[in-house]
Protein backbone atom coordinates (compact mmCIF):
# COMPACT_ATOMS: atom_id res chain seq x y z
CA UNK A 1 0.00 0.00 0.00
CA UNK A 2 2.56 2.20 1.12
CA UNK A 3 4.78 1.07 -2.00
CA UNK A 4 2.05 1.97 -4.42
CA UNK A 5 1.49 5.22 -2.72
CA UNK A 6 4.83 6.61 -3.28
CA UNK A 7 5.42 4.91 -6.96
CA UNK A 8 2.11 6.71 -8.00
CA UNK A 9 3.48 10.06 -6.87
CA UNK A 10 6.93 10.15 -8.28
CA UNK A 11 5.16 9.05 -11.78
CA UNK A 12 3.30 12.54 -11.22
CA UNK A 13 6.72 14.23 -10.04
CA UNK A 14 8.21 13.15 -13.48
CA UNK A 15 5.74 14.73 -15.03
CA UNK A 16 5.08 18.04 -13.59
CA UNK A 17 9.08 17.58 -14.24
CA UNK A 18 8.26 17.35 -17.99
CA UNK A 19 6.06 20.08 -18.30
CA UNK A 20 8.43 22.10 -16.55
CA UNK A 21 11.06 21.55 -18.68
CA UNK A 22 9.14 22.30 -21.92
CA UNK A 23 9.33 25.75 -20.98
CA UNK A 24 12.88 25.43 -20.89
CA UNK A 25 12.91 24.45 -24.63
CA UNK A 26 10.24 27.28 -25.95
CA UNK A 27 12.53 29.93 -24.26
CA UNK A 28 15.82 28.38 -25.59
CA UNK A 29 14.12 28.11 -28.91
CA UNK A 30 12.52 32.03 -28.98
CA UNK A 31 15.78 33.49 -27.49
CA UNK A 32 17.34 31.70 -30.29
CA UNK A 33 15.41 33.25 -32.91
CA UNK A 34 15.72 36.80 -31.63
CA UNK A 35 19.55 36.25 -31.86
CA UNK A 36 19.67 34.94 -35.24
CA UNK A 37 17.30 37.75 -36.45
CA UNK A 38 20.29 39.95 -35.46
CA UNK A 39 22.98 38.19 -36.29
CA UNK A 40 21.60 37.40 -39.62
CA UNK A 41 20.88 40.45 -40.87
CA UNK A 42 24.39 42.13 -40.11
CA UNK A 43 26.43 39.19 -40.96
CA UNK A 44 24.18 38.99 -44.70
CA UNK A 45 25.03 43.24 -44.71
CA UNK A 46 28.66 42.15 -44.30
CA UNK A 47 28.85 39.60 -46.53
CA UNK A 48 26.91 41.50 -49.26
CA UNK A 49 29.45 44.17 -49.23
CA UNK A 50 32.35 42.11 -49.53
CA UNK A 51 30.79 40.48 -52.66
CA UNK A 52 30.09 44.10 -54.00
CA UNK A 53 33.29 45.53 -53.01
CA UNK A 54 35.69 43.03 -53.79
CA UNK A 55 36.71 43.94 -57.33
CA UNK A 56 38.27 47.12 -55.40
CA UNK A 57 39.28 45.34 -51.80
CA UNK A 58 41.58 43.03 -53.76
CA UNK A 59 43.75 45.55 -56.10
CA UNK A 60 46.38 47.40 -54.47
CA UNK A 61 45.90 50.40 -55.95
CA UNK A 62 42.40 51.23 -53.87
CA UNK A 63 44.92 51.57 -50.95
CA UNK A 64 47.65 54.25 -52.41
CA UNK A 65 45.12 56.02 -54.69
CA UNK A 66 43.68 59.39 -54.19
CA UNK A 67 40.20 59.87 -54.79
CA UNK A 68 39.34 60.42 -58.40
CA UNK A 69 36.44 61.69 -60.86
CA UNK A 70 37.23 58.06 -62.58
CA UNK A 71 35.87 55.42 -60.12
CA UNK A 72 38.01 53.00 -61.41
CA UNK A 73 41.19 55.09 -60.38
CA UNK A 74 40.03 56.35 -57.03
CA UNK A 75 41.41 55.33 -53.97
CA UNK A 76 40.89 55.34 -50.18
CA UNK A 77 44.76 56.74 -49.26
CA UNK A 78 43.45 60.67 -47.97
CA UNK A 79 40.93 58.53 -46.32
CA UNK A 80 43.12 56.37 -44.36
CA UNK A 81 45.78 58.74 -43.38
CA UNK A 82 43.19 61.11 -42.60
CA UNK A 83 40.91 58.50 -39.96
CA UNK A 84 44.62 57.50 -38.70
CA UNK A 85 45.38 60.96 -37.72
CA UNK A 86 42.26 62.35 -36.37
CA UNK A 87 42.24 58.69 -34.39
CA UNK A 88 45.44 60.30 -33.24
CA UNK A 89 44.59 63.48 -32.01
CA UNK A 90 41.65 61.46 -30.28
CA UNK A 91 43.99 59.51 -28.53
CA UNK A 92 45.99 61.50 -27.18
CA UNK A 93 43.07 64.30 -26.01
CA UNK A 94 40.72 61.99 -25.10
CA UNK A 95 43.05 59.40 -22.93
CA UNK A 96 44.43 61.38 -20.33
CA UNK A 97 41.35 63.42 -19.76
CA UNK A 98 39.00 60.78 -19.28
CA UNK A 99 41.42 58.64 -17.19
CA UNK A 100 42.47 61.68 -14.76
CA UNK A 101 38.49 62.79 -14.57
CA UNK A 102 37.45 59.47 -13.91
CA UNK A 103 40.40 58.92 -11.08
CA UNK A 104 39.40 62.45 -9.24
CA UNK A 105 35.96 61.28 -9.24
CA UNK A 106 36.74 57.97 -8.09
CA UNK A 107 39.18 58.77 -5.48
CA UNK A 108 39.20 62.37 -4.71
CA UNK A 109 35.54 63.92 -5.47
CA UNK A 110 34.25 64.66 -1.52
CA UNK A 111 30.83 62.40 -2.13
CA UNK A 112 28.19 65.08 -2.04
CA UNK A 113 24.70 65.67 -4.05
CA UNK A 114 27.24 67.70 -7.18
CA UNK A 115 29.68 64.76 -7.39
CA UNK A 116 26.31 62.77 -7.85
CA UNK A 117 25.23 65.53 -10.45
CA UNK A 118 28.41 65.38 -12.21
CA UNK A 119 28.03 61.15 -11.94
CA UNK A 120 24.50 61.37 -13.88
CA UNK A 121 25.48 64.02 -16.08
CA UNK A 122 28.88 62.33 -17.80
CA UNK A 123 26.73 58.83 -18.27
CA UNK A 124 24.22 61.35 -20.36
CA UNK A 125 26.63 62.63 -22.32
CA UNK A 126 27.75 59.62 -23.72
CA UNK A 127 24.48 59.29 -24.59
CA UNK A 128 24.02 62.56 -26.46
CA UNK A 129 23.53 62.26 -30.62
CA UNK A 130 27.11 62.65 -32.19
CA UNK A 131 25.90 65.48 -34.17
CA UNK A 132 25.31 67.81 -31.47
CA UNK A 133 29.22 67.41 -30.19
CA UNK A 134 29.76 68.59 -34.11
CA UNK A 135 27.60 71.64 -33.84
CA UNK A 136 29.47 72.13 -30.17
CA UNK A 137 32.87 71.79 -32.16
CA UNK A 138 32.07 74.48 -34.77
CA UNK A 139 31.56 76.97 -32.66
CA UNK A 140 34.18 76.14 -30.28
CA UNK A 141 37.05 74.22 -32.06
CA UNK A 142 36.23 76.23 -35.53
CA UNK A 143 34.96 79.63 -34.81
CA UNK A 144 36.03 80.87 -31.45
CA UNK A 145 39.62 78.74 -31.14
CA UNK A 146 39.58 79.26 -35.29
CA UNK A 147 41.07 75.93 -35.42
CA UNK A 148 39.85 75.66 -38.86
CA UNK A 149 38.28 72.15 -40.55
CA UNK A 150 41.67 70.49 -40.09
CA UNK A 151 42.28 67.31 -38.43
CA UNK A 152 43.04 68.84 -34.74
CA UNK A 153 39.24 69.94 -34.55
CA UNK A 154 38.17 66.35 -36.31
CA UNK A 155 40.49 64.65 -33.39
CA UNK A 156 39.19 66.87 -30.66
CA UNK A 157 35.79 66.76 -31.62
CA UNK A 158 35.30 63.08 -31.22
CA UNK A 159 38.01 63.00 -28.35
CA UNK A 160 35.19 65.22 -26.57
CA UNK A 161 32.38 62.16 -28.04
CA UNK A 162 34.28 59.48 -26.49
CA UNK A 163 35.63 61.20 -23.35
CA UNK A 164 32.34 60.12 -21.09
CA UNK A 165 32.87 56.43 -22.36
CA UNK A 166 36.42 56.53 -21.40
CA UNK A 167 35.50 58.02 -18.09
CA UNK A 168 32.96 55.52 -17.40
CA UNK A 169 35.44 52.80 -18.83
CA UNK A 170 37.74 53.73 -16.13
CA UNK A 171 35.43 54.64 -13.16
CA UNK A 172 34.09 50.85 -13.52
CA UNK A 173 37.38 49.28 -13.65
CA UNK A 174 38.74 51.46 -10.73
CA UNK A 175 35.18 50.50 -9.11
CA UNK A 176 36.34 46.99 -9.57
CA UNK A 177 39.32 46.94 -7.60
CA UNK A 178 38.35 45.36 -3.81
CA UNK A 179 38.14 47.44 -0.65
CA UNK A 180 40.60 45.29 0.30
CA UNK A 181 42.88 45.69 -1.34
CA UNK A 182 43.30 49.88 -1.41
CA UNK A 183 42.62 49.08 2.72
CA UNK A 184 45.90 46.80 2.60
CA UNK A 185 48.17 49.55 0.30
CA UNK A 186 46.46 52.60 3.15
CA UNK A 187 47.49 50.04 6.22
CA UNK A 188 51.41 50.52 5.19
CA UNK A 189 50.76 53.64 5.14
CA UNK A 190 50.52 55.00 1.39
CA UNK A 191 49.24 58.24 0.20
CA UNK A 192 46.23 58.78 -1.51
CA UNK A 193 48.68 59.60 -4.61
CA UNK A 194 50.40 56.29 -3.56
CA UNK A 195 47.48 54.35 -3.39
CA UNK A 196 46.31 55.67 -7.23
CA UNK A 197 49.64 55.59 -8.57
CA UNK A 198 50.74 52.19 -7.65
CA UNK A 199 47.84 50.53 -7.15
CA UNK A 200 44.66 51.49 -8.91
CA UNK A 201 45.57 52.91 -12.26
CA UNK A 202 48.12 49.25 -12.35
CA UNK A 203 45.17 47.05 -11.92
CA UNK A 204 42.94 49.13 -13.93
CA UNK A 205 44.71 49.21 -16.98
CA UNK A 206 43.08 46.39 -18.35
CA UNK A 207 39.59 48.18 -18.31
CA UNK A 208 40.75 51.58 -19.23
CA UNK A 209 42.54 50.03 -22.10
CA UNK A 210 39.49 48.40 -23.47
CA UNK A 211 36.60 51.31 -22.76
CA UNK A 212 39.30 53.64 -24.85
CA UNK A 213 39.24 51.25 -27.32
CA UNK A 214 35.92 50.27 -27.55
CA UNK A 215 35.43 54.41 -27.97
CA UNK A 216 37.98 54.80 -30.30
CA UNK A 217 35.98 51.75 -32.69
CA UNK A 218 32.74 53.65 -32.03
CA UNK A 219 34.74 57.56 -32.91
CA UNK A 220 36.00 56.06 -36.10
CA UNK A 221 32.93 55.36 -38.06
CA UNK A 222 31.69 58.58 -37.09
CA UNK A 223 30.23 60.84 -39.74
CA UNK A 224 27.69 63.14 -38.66
CA UNK A 225 29.92 65.31 -36.45
CA UNK A 226 32.51 65.38 -39.06
CA UNK A 227 30.31 66.58 -42.04
CA UNK A 228 29.04 69.53 -39.23
CA UNK A 229 32.86 70.78 -39.06
CA UNK A 230 33.18 70.91 -42.47
CA UNK A 231 35.58 67.82 -44.00
CA UNK A 232 36.14 67.57 -47.47
CA UNK A 233 35.21 64.63 -49.07
CA UNK A 234 37.08 65.58 -51.72
CA UNK A 235 40.81 65.54 -50.77
CA UNK A 236 43.54 64.81 -53.47
CA UNK A 237 46.88 65.10 -51.12
CA UNK A 238 47.94 64.26 -48.14
CA UNK A 239 48.74 66.50 -44.86
CA UNK A 240 52.39 66.80 -44.32
CA UNK A 241 54.09 64.19 -42.58
CA UNK A 242 54.66 64.08 -38.65
CA UNK A 243 57.56 62.72 -38.82
CA UNK A 244 60.14 64.25 -40.88
CA UNK A 245 64.10 63.40 -41.49
CA UNK A 246 65.38 66.27 -39.64
CA UNK A 247 65.10 67.59 -36.36
CA UNK A 248 63.53 67.99 -34.11
CA UNK A 249 62.00 64.96 -36.27
CA UNK A 250 58.33 65.88 -35.66
CA UNK A 251 56.54 68.12 -37.43
CA UNK A 252 53.06 69.75 -36.03
CA UNK A 253 51.76 71.28 -39.49
CA UNK A 254 49.76 68.40 -40.11
CA UNK A 255 47.64 69.28 -37.65
CA UNK A 256 45.67 71.96 -38.98
CA UNK A 257 45.71 70.63 -42.53
CA UNK A 258 42.70 69.84 -44.23
CA UNK A 259 41.56 65.94 -44.47
CA UNK A 260 39.37 63.52 -45.19
CA UNK A 261 38.01 60.47 -43.10
CA UNK A 262 36.93 56.91 -44.03
CA UNK A 263 33.21 57.23 -43.79
CA UNK A 264 33.05 60.63 -45.47
CA UNK A 265 35.05 59.32 -48.23
CA UNK A 266 32.47 56.34 -48.40
CA UNK A 267 29.32 58.97 -48.25
CA UNK A 268 31.03 60.63 -50.73
CA UNK A 269 31.22 57.59 -52.77
CA UNK A 270 27.70 56.41 -52.10
CA UNK A 271 25.99 59.53 -53.01
CA UNK A 272 27.41 59.71 -56.81
CA UNK A 273 24.88 58.47 -59.37
CA UNK A 274 27.19 56.14 -60.76
CA UNK A 275 27.15 52.29 -60.26
CA UNK A 276 30.53 52.01 -60.78
CA UNK A 277 31.24 54.25 -57.31
CA UNK A 278 29.40 51.91 -55.44
CA UNK A 279 31.47 49.46 -55.39
CA UNK A 280 33.94 51.76 -54.12
CA UNK A 281 31.56 52.47 -51.40
CA UNK A 282 31.27 48.96 -50.42
CA UNK A 283 34.86 48.26 -50.11
CA UNK A 284 35.23 51.24 -48.16
CA UNK A 285 32.58 50.17 -45.35
CA UNK A 286 33.70 46.65 -45.56
CA UNK A 287 37.35 48.25 -44.27
CA UNK A 288 35.79 50.39 -41.32
CA UNK A 289 33.84 46.87 -40.61
CA UNK A 290 36.90 45.35 -40.44
CA UNK A 291 38.91 48.27 -38.39
CA UNK A 292 36.31 48.49 -36.22
CA UNK A 293 36.25 44.51 -35.40
CA UNK A 294 40.33 44.42 -35.50
CA UNK A 295 40.08 47.04 -32.61
CA UNK A 296 37.41 45.48 -30.82
CA UNK A 297 39.52 42.04 -31.05
CA UNK A 298 42.64 43.74 -29.53
CA UNK A 299 40.43 44.91 -26.97
CA UNK A 300 39.06 41.68 -25.97
CA UNK A 301 42.80 40.20 -26.39
CA UNK A 302 44.13 43.27 -24.53
CA UNK A 303 41.62 42.78 -21.18
CA UNK A 304 41.94 39.08 -21.14
CA UNK A 305 45.89 39.36 -21.05
CA UNK A 306 45.70 42.35 -18.39
CA UNK A 307 43.42 40.15 -16.19
CA UNK A 308 44.79 37.15 -16.27
CA UNK A 309 46.95 37.99 -13.09
CA UNK A 310 44.71 39.52 -11.52
CA UNK A 311 42.20 37.40 -9.52
CA UNK A 312 39.04 39.43 -7.81
CA UNK B 1 50.37 40.91 39.76
CA UNK B 2 51.87 41.05 36.16
CA UNK B 3 49.41 43.81 34.87
CA UNK B 4 51.13 46.71 37.33
CA UNK B 5 54.80 45.71 36.40
CA UNK B 6 54.09 45.53 32.47
CA UNK B 7 54.45 48.79 30.59
CA UNK B 8 51.97 49.66 28.67
CA UNK B 9 52.60 50.40 25.06
CA UNK B 10 48.73 52.25 24.07
CA UNK B 11 45.45 53.05 25.79
CA UNK B 12 42.00 53.66 25.17
CA UNK B 13 40.62 56.62 26.93
CA UNK B 14 37.07 56.68 26.91
CA UNK B 15 36.86 55.80 23.32
CA UNK B 16 33.22 56.07 21.39
CA UNK B 17 33.09 55.54 17.61
CA UNK B 18 30.56 56.56 15.25
CA UNK B 19 29.54 55.56 11.82
CA UNK B 20 28.36 57.89 9.08
CA UNK B 21 24.97 57.99 10.07
CA UNK B 22 25.21 57.93 13.81
CA UNK B 23 25.50 54.15 14.33
CA UNK B 24 27.54 54.13 18.31
CA UNK B 25 29.54 50.99 17.50
CA UNK B 26 32.27 51.06 19.99
CA UNK B 27 30.64 53.15 23.21
CA UNK B 28 33.46 54.85 25.96
CA UNK B 29 35.56 52.32 25.38
CA UNK B 30 38.89 51.90 27.92
CA UNK B 31 41.82 49.29 27.74
CA UNK B 32 45.07 48.93 28.06
CA UNK B 33 47.28 47.43 25.78
CA UNK B 34 50.86 46.16 27.29
CA UNK B 35 53.76 46.02 25.42
CA UNK B 36 55.01 43.21 23.74
CA UNK B 37 51.70 41.30 25.03
CA UNK B 38 49.15 39.96 22.83
CA UNK B 39 45.91 41.62 23.79
CA UNK B 40 42.91 39.44 22.29
CA UNK B 41 38.91 41.05 21.40
CA UNK B 42 36.14 38.48 21.89
CA UNK B 43 32.66 38.80 21.49
CA UNK B 44 29.72 38.18 19.47
CA UNK B 45 29.37 39.19 15.83
CA UNK B 46 28.39 43.00 15.77
CA UNK B 47 29.53 43.58 19.28
CA UNK B 48 32.05 46.25 17.69
CA UNK B 49 35.38 44.85 18.10
CA UNK B 50 36.31 45.08 14.86
CA UNK B 51 35.34 48.92 14.58
CA UNK B 52 37.43 49.22 17.76
CA UNK B 53 40.67 47.59 16.30
CA UNK B 54 40.32 49.76 13.33
CA UNK B 55 40.48 53.15 15.31
CA UNK B 56 44.22 51.89 16.43
CA UNK B 57 45.50 52.59 12.71
CA UNK B 58 43.12 55.36 11.59
CA UNK B 59 40.83 52.86 8.80
CA UNK B 60 37.79 54.91 9.47
CA UNK B 61 39.32 57.81 8.07
CA UNK B 62 39.35 56.67 4.63
CA UNK B 63 35.32 56.56 4.81
CA UNK B 64 33.35 60.30 5.26
CA UNK B 65 31.54 61.04 8.11
CA UNK B 66 33.17 58.76 10.35
CA UNK B 67 33.47 60.09 14.06
CA UNK B 68 35.92 59.32 17.55
CA UNK B 69 35.68 60.45 20.62
CA UNK B 70 38.09 60.16 23.27
CA UNK B 71 41.88 59.13 23.01
CA UNK B 72 43.99 56.34 22.10
CA UNK B 73 47.21 57.24 23.29
CA UNK B 74 50.60 55.85 22.51
CA UNK B 75 53.16 55.40 24.59
CA UNK B 76 56.57 56.07 25.23
CA UNK B 77 55.56 59.57 23.63
CA UNK B 78 52.03 60.27 24.97
CA UNK B 79 50.36 60.98 21.81
CA UNK B 80 47.17 61.02 21.50
CA UNK B 81 46.45 59.14 18.33
CA UNK B 82 42.91 59.89 17.04
CA UNK B 83 43.40 63.79 17.38
CA UNK B 84 43.49 65.39 14.13
CA UNK B 85 46.24 66.97 13.77
CA UNK B 86 48.26 63.75 13.73
CA UNK B 87 48.56 62.52 10.27
CA UNK B 88 46.56 59.00 10.04
CA UNK B 89 49.65 57.99 7.62
CA UNK B 90 51.94 58.52 10.50
CA UNK B 91 49.16 56.33 12.67
CA UNK B 92 49.43 54.01 9.95
CA UNK B 93 53.68 53.96 9.92
CA UNK B 94 53.54 53.02 13.16
CA UNK B 95 50.94 50.41 13.92
CA UNK B 96 50.92 47.86 11.12
CA UNK B 97 47.20 45.61 10.41
CA UNK B 98 46.73 41.77 8.98
CA UNK B 99 43.18 41.11 7.62
CA UNK B 100 40.67 39.00 8.00
CA UNK B 101 40.89 37.33 4.25
CA UNK B 102 44.77 37.66 3.09
CA UNK B 103 44.62 40.36 1.01
CA UNK B 104 48.16 40.27 -1.22
CA UNK B 105 48.21 43.21 -3.80
CA UNK B 106 48.49 41.58 -7.53
CA UNK B 107 52.14 41.62 -7.41
CA UNK B 108 55.22 39.88 -7.16
CA UNK B 109 55.97 38.14 -3.33
CA UNK B 110 58.90 39.95 -3.19
CA UNK B 111 56.82 43.70 -4.12
CA UNK B 112 53.88 42.61 -1.71
CA UNK B 113 56.97 42.85 1.26
CA UNK B 114 58.93 45.95 0.00
CA UNK B 115 55.68 48.10 -0.67
CA UNK B 116 55.82 49.33 2.90
CA UNK B 117 59.26 50.61 2.42
CA UNK B 118 58.53 51.76 -1.06
CA UNK B 119 55.79 53.98 0.23
CA UNK B 120 58.45 55.26 2.83
CA UNK B 121 60.74 56.04 -0.01
CA UNK B 122 63.70 53.28 0.32
CA UNK B 123 65.22 53.16 -2.93
CA UNK B 124 68.56 51.52 -1.88
CA UNK B 125 67.89 47.93 -3.40
CA UNK B 126 70.26 46.32 -0.55
CA UNK B 127 68.43 47.69 2.50
CA UNK B 128 65.22 46.51 0.66
CA UNK B 129 66.73 43.34 0.01
CA UNK B 130 67.67 42.55 3.64
CA UNK B 131 64.71 44.00 4.91
CA UNK B 132 62.53 41.89 2.81
CA UNK B 133 64.29 38.94 3.62
CA UNK B 134 63.98 39.75 7.73
CA UNK B 135 60.32 40.07 7.14
CA UNK B 136 60.00 37.37 4.89
CA UNK B 137 61.64 35.38 8.07
CA UNK B 138 60.02 36.48 10.45
CA UNK B 139 56.36 35.62 9.10
CA UNK B 140 58.00 32.09 9.01
CA UNK B 141 57.63 32.37 5.09
CA UNK B 142 61.07 32.43 4.02
CA UNK B 143 62.26 29.10 3.41
CA UNK B 144 59.19 28.10 1.48
CA UNK B 145 59.91 31.31 -1.15
CA UNK B 146 63.00 32.58 -0.90
CA UNK B 147 63.65 30.94 -4.75
CA UNK B 148 60.40 32.14 -6.13
CA UNK B 149 60.32 35.57 -4.76
CA UNK B 150 59.12 36.96 -7.94
CA UNK B 151 56.54 35.08 -8.36
CA UNK B 152 53.08 36.14 -8.21
CA UNK B 153 51.51 36.46 -4.49
CA UNK B 154 48.45 35.03 -5.77
CA UNK B 155 50.12 31.75 -6.51
CA UNK B 156 50.69 31.04 -2.71
CA UNK B 157 47.54 28.98 -0.84
CA UNK B 158 46.01 31.26 1.67
CA UNK B 159 48.11 30.28 5.02
CA UNK B 160 51.05 31.65 2.98
CA UNK B 161 49.77 34.72 1.55
CA UNK B 162 48.16 35.08 5.08
CA UNK B 163 51.56 35.09 6.29
CA UNK B 164 52.75 37.33 3.36
CA UNK B 165 50.57 39.34 4.69
CA UNK B 166 52.54 39.09 7.87
CA UNK B 167 55.48 39.55 6.66
CA UNK B 168 54.37 43.14 4.52
CA UNK B 169 53.21 44.48 8.04
CA UNK B 170 56.42 43.72 9.68
CA UNK B 171 58.47 45.07 7.01
CA UNK B 172 58.25 48.78 8.40
CA UNK B 173 59.39 47.39 11.90
CA UNK B 174 55.91 48.61 13.23
CA UNK B 175 55.50 48.85 17.04
CA UNK B 176 52.09 46.87 17.03
CA UNK B 177 50.60 45.22 14.27
CA UNK B 178 46.60 44.76 14.60
CA UNK B 179 44.75 41.61 13.43
CA UNK B 180 41.12 41.34 12.23
CA UNK B 181 40.40 38.33 12.61
CA UNK B 182 43.56 36.68 11.13
CA UNK B 183 42.64 32.95 10.48
CA UNK B 184 39.11 32.71 9.90
CA UNK B 185 39.28 32.23 6.26
CA UNK B 186 42.02 29.44 6.63
CA UNK B 187 42.15 25.78 7.74
CA UNK B 188 43.05 24.63 10.96
CA UNK B 189 46.70 23.72 10.19
CA UNK B 190 47.55 27.35 9.12
CA UNK B 191 45.38 28.52 11.43
CA UNK B 192 48.19 26.95 14.40
CA UNK B 193 51.28 28.36 11.78
CA UNK B 194 49.71 31.67 12.17
CA UNK B 195 49.18 31.38 15.84
CA UNK B 196 52.52 30.91 16.52
CA UNK B 197 53.86 33.44 14.83
CA UNK B 198 52.01 35.61 16.56
CA UNK B 199 53.16 34.13 20.44
CA UNK B 200 56.73 34.86 18.59
CA UNK B 201 56.25 38.09 16.94
CA UNK B 202 55.28 39.16 20.69
CA UNK B 203 58.58 39.36 21.76
CA UNK B 204 59.03 42.23 18.96
CA UNK B 205 56.03 43.95 19.37
CA UNK B 206 52.68 44.78 20.80
CA UNK B 207 49.74 42.81 19.15
CA UNK B 208 45.86 43.26 19.44
CA UNK B 209 43.70 40.42 18.09
CA UNK B 210 40.48 40.11 16.96
CA UNK B 211 39.04 36.75 17.21
CA UNK B 212 35.74 35.23 17.27
CA UNK B 213 37.41 32.19 18.53
CA UNK B 214 37.19 31.90 21.86
CA UNK B 215 39.80 29.22 21.90
CA UNK B 216 42.08 30.60 19.94
CA UNK B 217 42.25 34.08 22.21
CA UNK B 218 42.57 31.26 25.15
CA UNK B 219 45.72 29.62 23.31
CA UNK B 220 47.69 32.72 21.96
CA UNK B 221 46.28 36.06 23.69
CA UNK B 222 48.16 37.02 27.42
CA UNK B 223 45.03 39.05 27.88
CA UNK B 224 41.58 39.36 27.21
CA UNK B 225 38.37 41.71 26.82
CA UNK B 226 35.15 41.09 26.15
CA UNK B 227 32.72 43.17 24.50
CA UNK B 228 28.98 43.27 23.46
CA UNK B 229 27.23 45.86 22.02
CA UNK B 230 29.70 48.21 21.63
CA UNK B 231 30.80 47.96 25.13
CA UNK B 232 33.70 46.76 27.40
CA UNK B 233 32.21 44.00 29.82
CA UNK B 234 35.96 42.62 30.90
CA UNK B 235 39.32 42.94 30.71
CA UNK B 236 42.05 41.04 32.30
CA UNK B 237 44.82 38.54 31.67
CA UNK B 238 43.59 35.71 29.73
CA UNK B 239 43.63 32.74 32.41
CA UNK B 240 41.94 34.79 34.80
CA UNK B 241 38.87 35.81 32.06
CA UNK B 242 38.58 32.36 31.06
CA UNK B 243 38.36 30.58 34.23
CA UNK B 244 37.13 33.34 36.91
CA UNK B 245 35.72 35.62 34.79
CA UNK B 246 34.33 38.14 36.98
CA UNK B 247 31.20 39.51 35.31
CA UNK B 248 28.37 37.37 34.50
CA UNK B 249 27.88 38.06 30.85
CA UNK B 250 31.58 37.40 30.25
CA UNK B 251 30.87 33.99 31.68
CA UNK B 252 28.26 33.26 29.73
CA UNK B 253 29.42 34.12 26.53
CA UNK B 254 32.42 31.77 27.66
CA UNK B 255 30.85 29.13 28.73
CA UNK B 256 28.32 29.13 25.24
CA UNK B 257 25.35 30.05 27.22
CA UNK B 258 25.34 33.00 24.74
CA UNK B 259 26.33 34.20 21.30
Amino acid sequence: MMNKQQTKNLNEVRAMIQRHKLNDYIFSIIGLLCLMVGLITLLTLFIDLILQGYPKLLSLSFYTDFPSRRASSAGLLSALVGSSLVMLVTFLSAVPMGVMAAIYLEEYAPKNWFSDLIEINVSNLAAVPSIIYGLLALGLFVYILDLGQSIVTAGLTLGLLILPVVIVATRESIRSIPIAIREAAYAVGATKWQVVYDHVIKYSFGGILTGVIIGMARAIGETAPIITIGALTFIAFLPPSPVTTTAPFLNFEWLSSGFTVLPIQMFSWLSRPSEAFHVNAAAAGVIIILVTLIMNGFAIRMRYKMRKNIKW
Amino acid sequence: MMTSTTPVKAEARNLSFFYNGGNNAVKNVSMPLYENKITALIGPSGCGKSTFLRCFNRMHDLYPGNKYEGQIIMHPDDTNILEKNVDPIEVRMRISMVFQKPNPFPKSIYENVAYGLRVRGEKNRRIVDDKVEEALKGAALWNEVKDRLQDLAFNLSGGQQQRLCIARALATDPEIMLFDEPTSALDPIATANIEELMSELRNKLTILVVTHNMQQAARVSDYTAYMYLGELIEHGETDRIFTRPTRKETEDYITGKFG
